[in-house]
């Protein structure tokens, strides 16, 4: 299986959003690199607005996540509560 | 020329401060409000007590019966710190002046009805005195209660107050005028329907412990106050009879009740949690200040419900023994 990611600027805003992927993706291996962060995940790669909301303490549009996103590989599934990147087998 | 670009990856030091990375159990990148509240507060090397006060020192957890064996275990479920706030609050300000706005441009405080304008008028325009008392509450929690994660919250809570208080003032300007205001002023001094509640925000102001203040003023009385009057009041009963108007104009005070709501749960939670005599203490308090809340507010519904206001105001204590419930509280 082959792996998804998601690049994000590294900054105060996304270090939630980031902690918030880890929780929700046991699987997911975080590269930190110079301003950015890349997450590769294999197979599938879920980003869940509850949890992000739990860790900032606000609501959170999960379209936020735009402003600080870099880059992204795999087929996008996005609904209200969650962006979920994965691979069509 | 060649130039070759190279990125070169500086590893921080360290993470945050050493104190935060105490309580964070390791090194690693803090939140904002993480470092802005943890042991923000000084707690040692006190050399004078104070003067007014020589049984305490200046920062002392025993002023209030509640014991914590960590003041820093609250937490504040929205996470504010000075910015956070500021940012949260300018930017309700900006809805807030928009509706205030709406409402004067479209006319539509003539539309009103008279019985609608002298209910509301009647009804908020002395409970500028009420957010008034609030406010010096909630600074006196902020000044001798123990540890920022208690007490910066509550400073942000009494500007809060004041910002109510001023917008019930610009309500009665809207719809009236200055005589407004002073009628009003007359009501609260010595108007029948408003003395139990002028009574009991008084005895307030001479309550000593910090956290039993916090369980008058933001959990009883506020607790009862702001779904009594702004979410079934203002929002269902004048609005039926035609004062959406007004529920425009205090859509700040249904909102914040909404947000603030949060912290006071979480804050009761946690101090509940902690041991079996804080349960007693809190629910003591609570069922005490809830009961005199409940009375006080009765004569003030009848303004606007008449004859309903003991089925409103009982409704109202319902809802709030089920909501305490929910924070550990059983009253």
């Amino acid at each position: 299986m082959s792996n998804v990611f998601l690049a994000l600027q590294a900054n105060e805003e996304t270090r939630a959003i980031i902690e918030a992927i880890t929780e929700d993706n046991p699987h997911a291996v975080v590269h930190p690199s110079p301003a950015m962060v890349k997450i590769d995940a294999e197979g599938s790669l879920t980003v869940r607005r509850e949890t992000i909301e739990a860790l900032i303490g606000r609501s959170f549009d999960l379209q936020e996540l735009h402003i600080n996103l870099i880059s992204l590989s795999g087929h996008i599934d996005e609904t209200d509560d969650e962006l979920t990147l994965h691979w069509n087998a | 020329m060649q130039m070759d670009l190279r990125t070169v990856a500086i590893k921080p030091l360290r993470n945050t401060f050493d104190h935060v990375a105490r309580r964070l159990g390791a090194d690693k990148p803090a939140s904002r409000y993480q470092e802005g509240t943890f042991d923000m507060q000084a707690a040692a090397n006190f050399h004078y007590r104070p003067t007014w006060d020589p049984e305490h020192e200046i920062f002392d957890a025993s002023r209030t019966a509640i014991k914590m064996a960590d003041w820093y275990a609250f937490k504040d479920p929205r996470q504010f710190y000075y910015g956070t706030y500021t940012l949260a609050r300018a930017k309700q300000q900006d809805t807030a002046e928009a509706n205030f706005n709406f409402v004067e441009t479209r006319g539509l405080a003539a539309m009103l009805n008279d019985e609608v304008k002298a209910t509301s008028l009647k009804l908020l325009l002395p409970l500028r005195h009420v957010a008034w008392g609030g406010n010096l509450n909630n600074a006196s929690m902020c000044a001798y209660g123990y540890g920022t994660a208690f007490t910066q919250p509550c400073i942000y809570h009494a500007m809060d107050h004041l910002g109510i208080a001023q917008y019930l003032t610009r309500v009665g300007l809207l719809l009236g005028s200055e005589e407004e205001l002073d009628a009003a002023k007359d009501a609260w001094m010595t108007g029948d329907a408003w003395q139990g509640l002028r009574r009991y925000v008084e005895d307030s102001f001479v309550l000593k412990d910090p956290v039993e203040l916090f369980v008058a003023q933001n959990v009883a009385l506020d607790g009862l106050l702001y779904p009594l009057v702004y979410e079934t009041i203002v929002d269902d009963v004048l609005s039926s009879e035609g004062g959406t108007a007004i529920a425009l104009l205090t859509q700040f005070m249904t909102e914040w009740f909404g947000e603030t709501r949060r912290w006071v749960d979480a804050t009761l939670k946690t101090a509940a949690g902690e041991s079996a005599e804080n349960k007693a203490l809190l629910e003591k308090w609570t069922t005490q200040w809830r009961d005199r809340a409940a009375s006080a507010l009765t004569p003030v519904a009848q303004i606007a419900v008449g004859g309903r206001a003991d089925t409103v105001v009982a409704e109202q204590v319902e809802q709030f023994n089920t909501r305490l419930a929910k924070a550990g509280v059983t009253v």
